[in-house]
């Protein structure tokens, strides 16, 4: 009797847990999905409702000239960012995991420190210090501002991988008679592969996204996409923006996405056929 | 063969570097001299002295955490030891990295590499040697011949079974021919049937190749199956060096006599000692008269060690009788274990063959001993020799 009782209060308890996720999705998304849908909008204002159906804001980005650079700078700074990122961070992920050093413990903690600090305070800090050194603002700093964004969370990712490659197979490797830098090249690093592509992925959307630390380091005339997209903003609210919003959605959350696809093909390819009964 | 206990030996503690090829002249495979194995104040290991002869299949047998695998890994160069020396060949290797010790490892969960198929995990070992490639691909050949997998280079370890796995792995150790193949618990990861058909296969490997082995397990079974040698360890020390049938009939301490087929423990004093034998006033109630290596001073404290095969039921025309009443009757159709009271707080194990009915749990049964079919041990759990 009880147990009824106990599951009628159960649905409904399910029922409400639904109901409340679906109000956190449609909070979460719903902007998204506005502005995606109006970047459709033949509308000249950039705002609901829709008057039809058209194609015509992408074209105009793709003829704006300031667009398109600040597209091709992005884009090579998320990936200068994504292949340094990754070779610092699966260097310190090993690092971290294999070895017993003094002071470690510190230096896992400071690895992380630049993701705990509000991005604001970084970029204010980096540009005091290149201020005291008396350097001038360039692409190759906005590069290392984001490089030292990303690092932390690559290091996370691949240590979290690392830790999971069990001692064993390095062991059998040395044992084989593989030295040790033989033994990551070989085996270490093989293994770590869906890390390395994790993080790159990361690294790069990382980099790509970001505006306000960005907007402290960037030099005098140059313009990140994001960056790009608040400046047309002080002018105007136009239908462009939201085209050029939907480019940036499709491209940090699509390269994410298709990265995991392949990588998930590959295992898939690895693990094929089922292992067969005994012989 | 009744074991006489006169005839025993393997003294202790072992002498330093003891030599257990026998009147075999030559260098032992593996030597260890004093060793010590300590991680920080913990001390996994101590004066740890051994020699292993070339060809022969030694096996280190204890509990978990008796320093078993830390000796083995010791030989590897995966764990540094504190003091004494280690010597492979005659070589000293104290500080030869892993990479040059030229060992075969084999680990119990395999360890194959998950993205290299069977072919390039094999062969591993080979590329590291200056081999032609077509060198490699022929005693890759040969090897995956001698684990019975012939024809499996193009599988990834993942389309292979455990047993599969670990052949491949075993392969992969010896293919290269090292000075001394590792086997760290190697069946505990598999079912029983294909442990008992790898026992065998390795063994036979082991053989044909004449490779030296060292063997690891906690497995007493593996260990007296497959052994030339056998090194029973307990909390980091050797308490026992010696073939399967004198580790089993001559157990050099309490402990392994208790850890090698659970051995039936009677307690008792010394209540008459003649020069070769002596009669023990059990704990239990009973009395025993029993061969003694040499007179015994009455009233000592003495433990009588009686393997459950070794007790009889029924009142044959044994030596010495014990009586009890049944608290467990194991059937396994050829033959029956028993747990019996026979008083006083003992509970003693008795493993038959079945004549006529077993027993009940609850009857009362006649027990019996031969006076050679037991070993006495001292107040401080050692035999007396």
């Amino acid at each position: 009797m009880s147990q009824r009782m106990g599951n009628r209060e159960g649905r409904w308890a399910w029922r409400l847990t639904g109901f409340m996720t679906l109000l956190v999705y449609i909070f979460m998304f719903a902007p998204i999905a506005a502005t995606v849908v109006l970047s459709f909008n033949s509308s000249m204002f950039g705002g609901f409702p829709m008057t039809g159906f058209s194609l015509q804001w992408y074209g105009k980005l793709l003829g704006n000239e300031q667009v398109l650079a600040a597209f091709r700078t992005s884009l090579w700074i998320a990936l200068m960012t994504a292949v340094v990122t990754t070779a610092i961070g699966i260097v310190s992920a090993f690092a971290l995991t294999r070895f017993e050093f003094p002071g470690k413990q510190a230096l896992s903690t400071l690895v992380i420190l630049p993701a705990l600090v509000p991005e604001t305070i970084l970029g204010v800090g980096l540009l005091v210090l290149i201020k005291a050194v008396d350097q001038p603002r360039t692409l190759m700093l906005l590069v290392l501002g984001h490089i030292l964004l990303a690092v932390p969370y690559v290091v996370l990712v691949a240590q979290a991988r690392m830790v999971g490659i069990r001692r064993v197979y390095e062991e059998a490797a040395l044992s084989l008679g593989a030295s040790r830098f033989s033994t990551f090249r070989e085996v270490t690093l093989p293994l770590l592969i869906p890390a390395v592509v994790a993080g790159a992925l990361l690294a790069f959307t990382i980099s790509f996204d970001n505006t306000s630390a960005s907007l402290f380091w960037r030099p005098a005339g140059v313009e990140t996409m994001p960056t790009q997209i608040l400046s047309m903003l002080k002018i105007s609210i136009s239908p462009e923006i939201n085209a050029l919003g939907t480019v940036m959605i499709v491209m940090t959350v699509g390269i994410p996405l298709i990265g995991g696809l392949i990588l998930q093909s590959l295992t898939k390819l690895r693990k094929r056929r089922e292992p067969k009964e005994e012989f | 063969m009744p074991d006489t206990l006169q005839s025993t030996q393997t003294p202790r503690p072992v002498p330093a570097g003891a030599d257990l090829s026998g009147n075999r002249a030559t260098q032992p495979a593996v030597e260890f001299r004093d060793v010590e194995i300590a991680y920080g104040k913990f001390v996994a290991v101590r004066d740890f002295s051994l020699a292993i002869a070339k060809g022969s299949f030694v096996t280190l047998l204890g509990p978990s955490g008796c320093g078993k695998t830390t000796i083995l890994r010791s030989i590897a160069g995966l764990v540094d030891i504190t003091k004494g020396r280690i010597s492979i060949g005659g070589r000293r290797v104290d500080d030869v990295p892993i990479y040059k010790r030229n060992i075969g490892l084999v680990f119990q969960s395999y360890a194959l590499f998950p993205h290299k198929n069977v072919f390039d995990n094999v062969a591993f070992g080979l590329k590291y040697r200056n081999v032609s490639k077509a060198e490699i691909a022929r005693k890759v050949g040969r090897a995956l011949e001698m684990v019975r997998l012939p024809g499996s280079e193009k599988k990834l370890p993942s389309q292979l079974s455990g047993g599969q796995q670990q052949r491949i792995a075993l392969a992969r150790a010896i293919v290269f021919e090292p000075e001394v193949l590792l086997l760290d618990e190697p069946l505990s990861a598999l079912d029983a049937n294909m442990r008992e058909e790898m026992r065998v296969e390795i063994k036979k490997i082991q053989r044909e190749t004449g490779i030296t082995a060292i063997f690891v397990t906690h497995d007493q079974e593996e260990a007296l199956s497959m052994s030339d040698r056998i090194v029973v360890m307990n909390a980091g020390s050797i308490e026992q060096i010696g073939t399967p049938e004198e580790v089993y009939d001559t157990p050099a301490t309490a402990f392994v006599a208790d850890f090698l087929g659970k051995a039936n423990m009677l307690a008792g004093k010394v209540s008459a000692s003649t020069g070769t034998t002596a009669t023990i006033s059990l704990a239990a109630g009973q009395s025993a008269t029993v061969v003694s290596p040499r007179p015994l001073a009455v009233g000592d404290a003495v433990t009588v060690v009686v393997r459950p095969q070794k007790l009889s039921v029924g009142k044959e025309q044994t030596s010495n009788h014990l009586s009890g009443r049944v608290l467990s009757t194991s059937y396994l159709g050829g033959s029956v274990i028993y747990e019996i009271d026979i008083g006083g707080g003992t509970m003693v194990r008795c493993h038959t063959a079945i004549n006529g009915k077993p027993a009940r749990e609850g009857e009362v049964i006649d027990l019996g001993f031969e006076c050679d079919g037991c070993v006495l041990l001292d107040a401080n759990g050692r035999r007396i020799s």
